[in-house]
This record gives C-alpha cells, structure tokens and sequence, in this order.
C-alpha cells in the first residue's frame, strides 16, 4: 500500500485553463489526476450537442487534455479520473481510444461508467411512483415532463472504485458528484471500508476543496488578495493523503497562487448548505468537525472529519426548457449617469407596455451603481458612467424577440450621453433550467467496462 | 464603537438554486465570538431588506472561525432562470462585509479591532 495517494485537480469546471493538467502531471509526482467538467447546467448543454449528433454529449476538451497528459499516463502510471462523460460516455472513450491509437499510446485501459442517465426510463419512474418532485418548490416532474432535456442521477465512488479494480488507468464517468472523483482513488488505494464513515467523509472533504481548482489555492481569494503571488502562473491544487484520512492540501513547487488556512477555508464555506449534513451517495460529512492547521510553506493539514451513513436517496438533475430571455444594455456617462439611466429605464418599460409586451419577468439593473450590492452601496457619489443592463425573460419567444429591438433607439431618442451600444441588438437565448430531484438509491443500476 | 466587517472577516459565496450561501471568515480567531454574537440571523435580513425575497439561516462552524449564512430567495430565481448579474450570487459576500456592527469602545481595545473610517 502506498503511504501516501497524491490526487490532483486539473479542471475546475468546463472551460477551466486547458494547461492546467497538463501542469498538474508535469509540475511535480502525483499519483492521480482528477477533472471535474460538470456543472448544474452542463449535462442539458452536453445532450443538445447528443441531438444534433450521436457521437457527441461529452466534453470534448477533455480529449484535449489526455492528449497533453498521456505520456504522464502510459510513462509514469498516472491514472485519470474524470467525469467528462457527459451524457455520453462511451462516445467520450471512444474519441480517447481514437486518440490514443491516432498518437499511438500504448497501455491505455479506459474504465467507463455508466448508468447514471435516466432520461429514457422518466416515464416509466413516474408510472411506477417516483414524482421526482423538485427538491426547493415541492412540484412534481409531470409538470414539466413535455420540455424535459436531460436527466441524470448524481453517482456515488462505487463504480469508479470498481473501474479501477478492473485496472483502469483513465475513469470516465457520467454525473458523477464532483467529490467521489477525488475519494473513490483513496478508497481503492488504502481498501476504506464502505462503512467506515469517518474515512469516506475525510475523502469527500478532500474532494470539496480541490474539486474547484484554483479556488482553492489563491484564486477567487478575496482573503488579503493582492499579496496573492503570480496568479498568472497559479498552482492547481493538489491533496497528499495517508490511509488515516488526514492529509495535506498543497500545490507544485515554483508555482504561482497560494495554499493557506484562509484560501482552503473560503474554498470549504463556497456553496455549502448546512455543514453538519454534506450530503454524497456515499457518506454524510458533517464540516463541523475540520481541523485546520498551517503545515509549512503552501501546505494546509486537515483532520479530525467525521462522517455518518447516506440516505437512501440519490439526487437527479433534470434539465428542462422554460422559455426564453433577453438581456440588453446601453452606458451613460457623467453628469447624473445614474438618473439618465434611470430615465431611460422608465421610457423603455414604457414603450414595452405600449407594445403590449408581456413576459414573465423584467430586471432593470444599474450596474457602477447598484447592480450587485443594490441599495447598500449607497447613492451619495456621482459615477462617471452607469451601465444601464435590461433584462426580460418570457415562454414567448416572439415577444422577447421584439423587445431586442427596443434598445438601440433609446441611442437617438432617449436621455443624452449615451454610448456603448456597439455590440447590437441582444440576442434571444432559450433558457434550460434546473430542476433537482430526489430518487430511491434501488432504481438507479451502474455500469462498468473496462476497454483497452 | 462602529466596526465594518470587511476589517475583521474574509467572506465567500456561492449558489444552490435560488439560495445564495455567504461564508463569513473571522480575520483572526480572537474576533470569531464577536461575529457570532453581533452577525445575528435578524441583523442580516435587516442588512439584505429589499434584496432577498426569503428567510435567512444560519450555522455556525467554530472549527474554521467562519458562520455560513443561507439567504434564500436571493438570486431572481437563480440559476439559469435568473436576469441578475450576480445570478450565481458570487458576490454577495462583498455585499455582507459591508455591515457595520457597535462594539463598546472597552471591548474593541481588548481585541484590537480597528474602527470604521
């Protein structure tokens, strides 16, 4: 048994820095290295591409990426773990089998998991009981069905553990949760029971902290950010973890960024709920119970994690279409930039109302003024220009479509000093929305090939 | 006393559906008690009046010197159906650090907290 499991990250989300694997597997030894792509919205992106063509529904920069990383993966037995699968893993592993025979890498066995994907059983669910109701308004599925785009539930470190057994060396999965990419190494590697909650948790926590990236280790730090070194060269992190579930965030040597008690805590605290229950399919980690501590140079140690049993439930994520939106802006310059936006604010809504435009929502912003802190920035200055930023959002596609045109008049015969109105008349976007969901852990069947 | 929380806490926040989660970060562990006692559920729904539309939670985490506030109803329905810049609610931390909190002046010299400009 390793003493050590080095598990880097080298992908944030899809469209993070497409060097960073590459830097991960180069800049130092590390024994795995982890991509996360998936986002909430991702997967309904991912299966419009599935549509329009079969062979698609991954993310295709990840083919990219083993491309700049094979030698590290057929050279050094560095292994990759990566949900980049999409709504259509197989096709994801068949491009990197193509790869490799294309550069003609040797010793490539591509584990895949599958099973996650549950859009072709919906109806059936649904007959059979399951309402899929949407976990923050209580509705069920069934009101949205006819627009439904994707469906996938959140999978747990099992048949990623069970792909590695089979002597994978590259994991592709589907909607796996971001955290069991970076716990199911550590599971196979020091054989953690699936019961032996405090490990599991230790793994997940791991897994929240680098599953980000560089939010981790200087980016997106607001902590004393502008001592922040060389962010332009900043290290991806990494977590070196012994078999007691304690372990060392830390990053390559000669690398930008920063790994502190301050950067991993803003990282631990982003998007948390309640921090006694973070729920995985395969642990519940209870954040309470982190112990931080400094540990040298760009080194966090963390211990002391608890876990307790999951539900028995797996979360889904559905993609669903709801309608159409519309955001468009113009730029007014000092004197009271912020009242000739407000004035123009006013004769928009008026000529919609005249246009007898009626949508679901309409958002004025003031952006420079009020946009993001809204009446706690406070109105005592006069900026020296306010964008105002005009949205609209509606099941009428026609209707959204109008307004677009609405905008570029005001140039002419609205309020003066106006500019920034060079990018044209905004664009219609079809809005795919999110709906989560909680589904029993029984229905959901996962699935693994190991393909050489 | 007054004292701004941007002088004695570090903050981050993130989305889930349309809750923006804001975790407040005492600078030094010293201050901590100070932001559990002073940064109340109340406090915050009064400092975020006209900008959430739901209640406000909170959790403490002694462990990391931080409190995660849960603001619901903050992003315009949130996600994708959102018409807000900050529709991911990335930048309601900011927004919280600008809260002032009373501290009596014999308190405030204890902890050495620095005083609102």
């Amino acid at each position: 048994m390793k003493k050590v499991v080095r598990v880097a990250a080298g992908q944030g989300f899809w469209g993070d820095d497409l060097d960073a694997p590459r830097r991960q597997v180069e800049g130092g030894e590390i024994d795995y290295l982890m991509l996360d792509y998936l986002a909430e919205v991702t997967m309904s992106i991912l299966q419009k591409q599935k549509e329009r063509d079969p062979s698609l529904g991954y993310a295709r920069d990840f083919v990219g990426a083993m491309e700049s990383v094979m030698p590290a993966v057929t050279g050094r037995d560095v292994k990759v773990i990566a949900n980049a699968g999409g709504v259509n893993p197989l096709a994801c592993a068949a491009a990197v089998k193509a790869l490799a025979g294309k550069i003609g890498a040797a010793g490539l066995r591509i584990g895949v998991v599958t099973g996650d994907d549950l859009l072709g059983d919906l109806d059936k669910l649904m007959e059979f009981g399951h309402p899929l109701a949407n976990m923050e308004t209580g509705e069920p599925l069934s009101k949205v069905r006819d627009r439904v785009l994707s469906a996938n539930a959140y999978i747990g470190s099992e048949p990623i553990v069970e792909a590695l057994q089979g002597g994978a060396n590259v994991v592709i999965t589907g909607r796996s949760t971001d955290t069991a990419l970076t716990m199911a190494p550590l599971r196979y590697e020091f054989g953690w029971g699936t019961e032996s909650w405090d490990l599991l948790a230790a793994g997940i926590v791991a897994g929240h902290i680098i599953e980000c990236g560089a939010q981790c280790s200087g980016g997106n730090c607001l902590h004393d950010w502008r001592s922040i070194p060389d962010l332009a060269n900043v290290g991806y992190p990494l977590v070196e973890v012994k078999v007691d579930g304690t372990f060392v965030v830390t990053k390559h040597a000669h690398t930008g960024g920063r790994v502190s008690v301050p950067t991993v805590t803003e990282q631990l605290v982003y998007e948390m709920g309640d921090p006694h229950s973070y729920i995985t399919p395969d642990v519940i980690a209870d954040f309470t119970s982190i112990r931080l501590a400094a540990d040298g140079e760009n080194r966090v140690r963390v211990s002391g994690i608890k876990g307790k049993p999951p539900t028995d439930k797996l979360k889904v994520s559905i993609a669903y279409r709801a309608g159409f939106k519309a955001v468009g802006s113009l730029v007014y310059a000092w004197p009271d930039a912020l009242d000739k936006a407000r004035h123009a604010d006013s004769i928009l809504r008026q000529r919609l109302e005249r246009l007898g435009l009626r949508f679901d929502q309409i958002l004025t912003e003031f952006v420079g003024a009020s946009a993001t802190h809204g009446p706690l920035a406070g109105t005592d200055f006069d900026p020296p220009e306010v964008q105002l930023r005009f949205g609209v959002r509606g099941d009428d596609r026609a209707a959204v479509e109008r307004f677009t045109r609405e905008i570029a008049p005001l140039v002419l015969n609205g309020p003066p000093s106006v500019t920034g109105f060079a990018g044209g008349r905004p664009k219609v976007e079809e809005i795919v929305a999110y709906w989560p969901a909680l589904i029993d852990k029984g229905v959901v069947r996962t699935r693994v090939e190991v393909i050489s | 006393m007054k004292v701004r929380l941007v002088d004695i806490a570090h903050a981050r926040s993130g989305d889930k559906g349309d809750t923006a989660n804001v975790g407040l970060i005492a600078l030094k562990p010293e201050w901590y008690g100070l932001l559990e006692r002073e940064v109340t559920c109340a406090r915050v729904t009064q400092h975020f009046s006209g900008m959430i539309d739901g209640e406000v939670e909170r959790y403490e985490l002694p462990n990391l010197m931080a409190l995660n506030f849960l603001l619901h109803g903050a992003l315009d329905g949130g996600g994708t159906l959102s018409l807000k810049t900050d529709a991911q609610g990335k930048v309601y931390s900011t927004a919280l650090l600008r809260m002032t909190i009373e501290v009596a002046a014999e308190e405030a010299a204890q902890l050495g907290l620095p005083e609102a400009r």
